[in-house]
């Protein structure tokens, strides 16, 4: 039975993580994604599960990878200065492949910045904010609904594909209250086992290694060193370095058709609305006071690994324009695909664009 | 089954120079962890970054080689998340007390299970000879070229002080007694701290006036003092030399635990 | 028909716990659709606090309050900083003890905190009147619904108190002046 509630974006968040079978949180407090953090430590003990507030968001990360390799879901929930924190750490679980969740609640930034305000200001720190080539996966839900569903889907892919797997919320979905579908029960894709007598880090066709969960017998060797298959540390061998690197990023980026997750509204507009996060609740608003063919919408629950192939279903689009809580991150990332002029709408300061404020961008002339 | 049976004998030579203390406190922990009847598949090793770090790649059991500083917010969530497995930590006096000195006091005040080893060779040999929280004062590395103006850190009175259950001092010399005190740590429900000091003769010794390895080693010797004898001398009002290294079981106490099995 | 409902006051008042109250009336007990936010800050001590809800039939697009119809204010502070733009067309329930200036649009006043501290014997239930008074004269959501919403978000022990502050409120409106 599904059931229907009234729910924070933070407490759907951590509901979510709780169906999705997340046993372990690691964390340090911090505005605005705190309520994850203190509904964890109300829920997880009742779940056999652990919730442990570290002394600083480098070792909530790290008790969190750590947990990982017992065969726990793990996650921890975090805002900007944390996240930059976090940061080392997290290139350690892609080069590990170390499943894991990671919520950013984005406030402004830079610094200290604007704690209870939403902004979108992490989302190429997500991407490229630890040293070295490698490649993630950041889903962005656009209300509380997709704050539970999208944590859900976080874990699943984290187990999927063996990398760490960001929940790009901010401010305004987290903390929020809105009607939610809480359903009775959830997608479940377990982590695939390493087969015993396989090297811990073969892999096949997918690019993805089996895992070798701690205590079960493997014997298995976790380096953020550059290591062979067999795990070992050989960080002076160039051929096997520029492998692994190429392989962390090719098991995402090649994934990325089935990866990626969007909608698209209205194909044969010649203008087309790009958003992800909070703002997407702007332009759907606008797309529903104004329906005319000639507004189009993508709308991207999933930005990275990015979807470059959705824009080319525009193919009548004469530009595209993105409302972005940041100075244009993503707008950038479309000019890199596309030939046709990219308007970015950057916002800062707290507060979502008004519909208003969209619908003079398409006023605009061309 | 010997400790010898621990090590991953297709990793090996190792990297560790020649006449580096590493190897013997690692040769203890296993000898005391064979003693435990521990099996292998119950049992991880998490290290840092350096030379003391590398120590988990040689042994044949689950392991994580994480990032600098980090091992013990690593190992909690190991220990954390199953308790069933036995968790142990071979660290650094860099990784350890300066880029991980916070996660080293709130591993003692928590007291999680996990039993910390650490090389103490009072240098970053890893990288060169760089100078670290344990460089004695006046003592000469690549970023203290005219003497180490700072003083060091007295990394079991950290751990007494911040928490931890089981806390000991050996050094390179004191082999056997090492191996008993690793051991008593490993029992020791809670936050076990064991500082080994070790010769370091490519990075600290040559240095520093040790020609030979075994300089150093003589000098770890005459240069330790048992806790039972300082007690005592400080019970007659006697002086202690400034330069001896206290060594011994100096905390053993039963403070609630986070993370027994 | 969207409504958007602005509550304001100071600290303490639980100005939050009303406007989260009277979301979930609508959505799980009226089968409507809401968005509460708020203003964060350091008011929970003091200062004014501010706390929107959006009601709707249909599902809500775009989460923000812009142009509140229906004002909750019960402070001075809050009305001076939340409440002293209201537009022509919205209706305020001002808590007559605590705010003495009165808006432009039509306002309904309701002494709030005083009849909780008189007759009820506990001011801390002033925001209840309050919603009691606000569902009485917009029916923005059902009684009913308001009730069972009160029910549930409430202390326990103290449910019988809130159901009589929130029948004071309907009372106190029904009896009020509207000019």
């Amino acid at each position: 039975m599904t059931q229907i509630e009234f729910w924070q974006g933070n407490t759907a968040c951590a509901e979510g993580a709780l169906a999705a079978g997340c046993r372990f949180f690691g964390g340090y407090p911090i505005t605005p994604s705190t309520e994850i953090a203190e509904h964890m430590a109300l829920k997880l003990p009742k779940k056999n599960g652990v919730f442990i507030q570290m002394e600083d968001e480098i070792a909530g990360i790290a008790s969190v990878i750590g947990a990982s390799w017992t065969g726990a879901r793990a996650m921890t929930a975090t805002s900007g200065p944390g996240f930059s924190l976090m940061m080392e750490n997290i290139g350690y679980a892609a080069m590990t492949e170390t499943p894991c969740v990671i919520v950013n609640v984005q406030r402004g930034g830079p610094s200290t910045g604007q704690p209870t305000m939403g902004a979108q200001g992490d989302m190429m720190q997500c991407r490229f904010g630890s040293h070295g080539d490698y490649s993630v996966i950041a889903l962005c839900p656009a209300s509380v609904q997709e704050m539970y569903e999208l944590t859900v889907k976080a874990f699943n892919l984290s187990d999927e594909y063996r990398v760490p797997v960001f929940l790009m919320a901010d401010e305004i979905v987290g903390h929020m209250r809105e009607k939610i579908v809480v359903p009775d029960s959830v997608p479940y894709v377990s982590r695939k086992e390493l087969v015993r007598g396989m090297p811990p880090f073969r892999v096949d066709i997918d690019l993805i290694p089996g895992f070798p969960q701690f205590g079960k017998g493997y014997g298995v060797h976790v380096t953020g060193l550059t290591h062979d298959e067999r795990g070992y540390p050989c960080a002076t061998n160039p051929k096997l370095h520029e492998a692994l690197v190429k392989r962390l990023v090719n098991k995402i980026e090649s994934a990325r058709h089935t990866i990626a997750n969007y909608e698209i509204l209205n194909p044969d507009a010649n203008q087309v609305f790009i958003a992800y996060g909070a703002p997407v609740r702007t332009v759907q608003q606008v797309m529903h006071d104004h329906p005319d063919k000639n507004i189009g919408f993508l709308r991207l629950r999933t930005v990275w690994p990015f979807a470059e192939f959705a824009l080319k279903e525009f193919k009548n689009a004469k530009r595209f324009l993105v409302p972005e809580l940041n100075l244009g991150q993503i707008a950038r990332e479309i000019e890199r695909y596309v030939d046709i002029p990219v308007i970015s709408l950057p916002k800062l300061g707290g507060d979502l664009h008004t519909p208003a404020e969209l619908l003079a961008a398409l006023e605009v002339p061309q | 089954m010997s400790f010898e049976d621990w090590y991953r004998q297709d990793r090996l030579p190792h990297i560790f120079c020649a006449g580096c203390g590493n190897g013997t406190i690692i040769n203890c922990t296993l000898a005391a962890i064979e003693q435990m009847a521990w099996k292998k598949e119950e049992t991880v090793f998490v290290s840092g970054i350096g030379c003391s770090s590398r120590a988990p790649g040689y042994i044949a059991a689950d392991s994580l080689h994480t990032t600098h500083g980090r091992a013990i917010a690593f190992a909690t969530g190991v220990k954390l998340a199953n308790p069933d497995l036995n968790v142990v930590v071979f660290t650094g006096d860099g990784d350890l007390a300066a880029i991980g000195g916070n996660h080293f006091i709130h591993g003692c005040r928590r007291n999680i299970d996990l039993t910390v080893v650490c090389m103490n060779n009072q240098i970053y040999g890893m990288t060169g000879g760089q100078g670290s929280p344990t460089t004695p004062r006046g003592c000469i590395s690549s970023t203290t070229p005219y003497g180490c103006a700072e003083t060091p850190f007295d990394l079991c009175e950290l751990a007494i002080a911040s928490g931890a259950n089981y806390v000991s001092r050996w050094t390179s010399y004191h082999v056997k007694e090492l191996e008993k005190s690793v051991l008593a740590g490993l029992q020791t429900p809670g936050f076990s701290f064991i500082e080994a000091l070790v010769q370091c003769p490519t990075a600290f010794g040559r240095r520093n006036k040790f020609k030979q390895v075994s300089d150093q080693v003589d000098y770890l010797r005459t240069h330790t003092m048992l806790k039972a004898k300082r007690d005592r001398l400080l019970d007659q009002g006697q002086h202690i030399p400034p330069d001896m290294y206290i060594v011994g079981e100096l905390a053993r106490r039963n403070r609630p635990a986070l993370g027994v099995k | 028909m969207r409504h958007e409902v602005r509550f304001s006051g100071f600290g303490g008042q639980g100005i939050i716990l009303s406007a989260v109250i009277l979301g979930r009336a609508a959505v799980m007990h009226d089968n409507k659709f809401a968005v509460q936010t708020q203003v964060y800050g350091p008011e929970a001590r003091g200062g004014a606090s501010m706390s929107a809800v959006i009601i709707d039939d249909a599902p809500i697009l775009f989460p923000k309050v812009a142009n509140p119809d229906i004002y909750v204010i019960m402070s001075q502070e809050g009305f001076e900083k939340y409440g002293v733009d209201a537009g022509k067309e919205a209706v305020m329930l001002v808590d007559s003890t605590r705010v003495y200036s009165r808006p432009q649009c039509r306002y309904i006043e309701i002494p709030a905190t005083r009849e909780a501290k008189q007759t009820l014997g506990r001011d801390i239930v002033a925001n209840i009147v309050m919603l009691g008074a606000l569902v009485a004269s917009t029916q923005v959501v059902s009684e009913a619904a308001l009730e069972k919403a009160i029910l549930d978000s409430v202390p326990k022990g103290t449910e019988a108190l809130n159901q009589r502050a929130m029948k004071k409120g309907i009372e106190l409106a029904a009896g009020s002046t509207h000019p």
